[in-house]
């Protein structure tokens, strides 16, 4: 190994490098096809690596991002229905009244009880269709308090959110969801128009910005919603006046009603360290005044670290399925080449008869395997870039192609080139120029 | 003898033997031989197959060692030299001419005949020029950019003669040199050789036809790894 690394450098010194590498692509010329297909291997391990790599990133990144957009100091507590109750339900055409969820005793208690924790933001969450004359969306409907969008992190894009005056003085007003805009408001501008609720209308005051599609983490199983930019949202008490606590739900031969407070409680925790503390904290609270498990616990920063954890999970899985790959493409070129220093015995005969040293024909073979796994890694590169652009493109998969993977993936194919090229190289120097000369 | 003809050979053997290790049996190939070659000689080396004719070959090519004996070329002890001053000393003073032509198929010509200069590392413009030089001495100048295989057994031939020259060897080593060509091919070869020896070139060449070792000066005959007879003409 080391005498080889020596002659690399003298070859360099002697400006021989340059002819050698020209005659190695030279030989690996001569058999095109062979050469493809020797590589075939290496190629399919990096473009693999590569693709997956990228596809692997872009779900994770949009994965982190809804997780991001939850607020990474948040803690956010949901009402559920609990297990039994929902199959009671189910089965139940007789009319009668669940009631479950968190209650604004509990915020309360949180408040007083858990130290480090700023602000809490109530909301209460009711399924109804919105209209606009004949025009409709199916929506969830939130009623909530002004500092939804800060704590939330999700902007009003046009118009205003509501204030305090509004709160207070129980305003019909209401933000519309990105999405409600082009289905209720096709031709104009919503603001300052009205939208109707059941039987109550509300003055649009402005607009949400746009969310990237959210997974389940922004939907509750009971709403089954179609993410935040299905939402309507009015103030709280505008909410509470209107439609009470008690939510009847009618569905075709049934009649449900539901008792629940409040739908969906953020709670924001001042320092990000004590995210999991306070979490811990909370769940201990309700877990003490709620005997039924009627509530779920959503702790964004539990989840970026769950899915950090997936993805480097992702990553070893890749790995292995990557070393696998171009070790079985390494070894494809390790046949190859003992397969073609026999054939061609008589030539490396030849060289050592007209003064090549051994180390020469180890140079030789060397630098045709390190050519071949490195173009084969080169071929690669540009395939694995491309899939991802295509997967894009066909499936509307988010993916990322980081810079480190084709610098990676090309560096160990090249890698394998030596690793899988030193054994047939040294096969070809050990040969007896007698022989190799006698040899048909 | 004249005194100017005893300066010192440029090759000389010292009871060479060579043994060959065929599975248990133990081939001696040459028992123990002695001779030497002088500047600008011409030798055949002749005898019936079997009789170390390769063997001898091989040696003065240092492609093998001697198991005993010395062989001094160019009054260098080059008998139980490593591997890689070996090849050096094929690469710098000696040139070969094979049967078979042995040329690299996907070479051109000029890069067939470069390629002993390229393993001395010597430079490709400086190479290529002598490979010029010498395609247009065999008379190849018009096929400089040509495959081995476009070109016919002599002319191939006349390209590992150049190739043999390109180090300006002190002997050119030629193994059966005509015995694939056709008798006109043959002759041309043979022509050169002699115009090569004419300009002072040593030529050491084996064959078992009598006509062509009638083209040189001095005429070995080997038997069972012996020199039966060392004739000059």
């Amino acid at each position: 190994m080391k005498f080889v690394f020596i002659s690399v450098i003298r070859e360099a010194m002697a400006g021989r490098l340059k002819r050698t590498v020209r005659l190695g692509i030279k030989s690996l010329w001569l058999h095109r096809l062979r050469s493809l297909l020797t590589v075939l291997g290496i190629v399919f391990g990096v473009c693999s690596v590569i693709a997956m790599l990228a596809i692997g990133e872009g779900a994770s990144f949009e994965a982190q991002e809804q997780i991001k957009n939850l607020g990474s100091q948040n803690i956010i507590l949901r009402s559920a229905k609990p297990p039994e109750e929902q199959k009671v339900g189910d089965r139940g055409s007789q009319s009668y009244i669940s009631q479950y969820g968190i209650t604004y005793t509990d915020v309360k208690a949180i408040r007083a009880t858990v130290p480090g924790v700023t602000i809490v933001l109530p909301a209460r969450v009711l399924r109804e269709y919105v209209r606009n004359i004949s025009r409709y969306v199916d929506c969830d409907v939130v009623g909530t308090v002004p500092w939804y969008p800060e704590l939330r992190n999700h902007q009003v894009a046009t118009g205003r959110f509501f204030t305090d005056t509004d709160m207070d003085g129980r305003a019909s007003v209401c933000v519309l969801g990105a999405e409600m805009v082009p289905i209720l408001f096709p031709l104009e501008s919503p603001l300052g128009k009205h939208v109707r609720v059941g039987g109550n209308y509300y003055q649009v005051i402005g607009v949400m910005e746009p969310r990237a599609p959210t997974a389940k983490t922004d939907d509750s199983a009971d709403s089954a919603a179609k993410g935040a930019n299905h939402r309507m949202f009015i103030p709280l008490e505008t909410a509470k006046m209107r439609y009470g606590e008690i939510i009847m739900r009618r569905r075709p031969g049934s009649f449900a009603a539901e008792r629940v407070q409040l739908h969906e409680v953020t709670v924001k925790v001042d320092k990000l360290e004590d995210v999991m503390s306070v979490a811990d904290a909370i769940k201990q609270l309700l877990e003490h005044k709620h005997k039924k498990k009627d509530y779920e616990i959503v702790v964004p920063l539990e989840l970026l670290k769950r899915a950090e954890r997936t993805k480097q999970i992702f990553n070893v899985v890749l790995g292995s399925i990557a070393a696998i790959s171009l070790l079985v493409g390494g070894i494809g070129i390790m046949n190859i080449m003992l397969a073609s220093v026999t054939e061609r015995t008589r030539e490396i005969g030849i060289r050592r008869a007209l003064g090549a040293r051994r180390h020469d024909i180890v140079l030789q073979f060397l630098i045709e395997t390190v050519l071949l796994a490195g173009a084969g890694g080169i071929i690669g590169v540009f395939l694995g870039v491309a899939i991802p652009f295509i997967v894009t493109w066909t499936a509307g998969m988010k993916t990322i192609i980081t810079l480190w993977s084709p610098l990676l993936a090309f560096t160990i194919s090249a890698l394998v080139g030596v690793v899988f090229g030193i054994y047939p190289a040294l096969r070809a120097a050990q040969m007896d120029p007698v022989e190799a000369l006698r040899h048909e | 003898m004249n005194a100017t003809l005893v300066a010192s050979p440029i090759v000389q053997f010292d009871n060479v033997r060579k043994h060959y290790q065929m599975g248990l049996v133990v081939v001696e190939a040459l028992r123990g031989v002695t001779f030497g070659i002088e500047a600008g000689d011409y030798i055949s080396v002749m005898g019936p197959s079997g009789c170390g004719k390769s063997t001898l070959l091989n040696l003065l090519g240092c492609l093998d060692r001697p198991t005993s004996g010395r062989y001094l070329l160019g009054g260098e002890d080059v008998s139980q030299m490593p591997d890689d001053a070996l090849s050096a000393v094929r690469g710098s003073r000696l040139g070969f001419v094979f049967q078979s032509y042995n040329l690299i198929q996907q070479l051109t010509v000029a890069e067939n005949i470069e390629i002993p200069l390229y393993y001395q590392g010597r430079p490709e413009e400086e190479s290529r020029e002598i490979a010029c030089t010498l395609a247009t001495r065999v008379g190849l100048e018009d096929r400089i950019e040509h495959k081995p295989f476009e070109l016919s057994g002599g002319q191939q031939q006349r390209v590992a003669i150049a190739r043999a020259l390109v180090n300006d060897p002190l002997m050119i080593l030629a193994d059966e040199p005509t015995g694939n060509l056709d008798s006109a091919s043959g002759a041309e070869i043979l022509a050169l050789f002699d115009q090569l020896n004419a300009q002072g070139k040593t030529l050491i060449m084996v064959t078992h036809d009598p006509n062509v070792a009638q083209h040189s000066h001095r005429t070995i005959r080997l038997r069972d790894g012996e020199i039966e007879s060392d004739v000059r003409q």
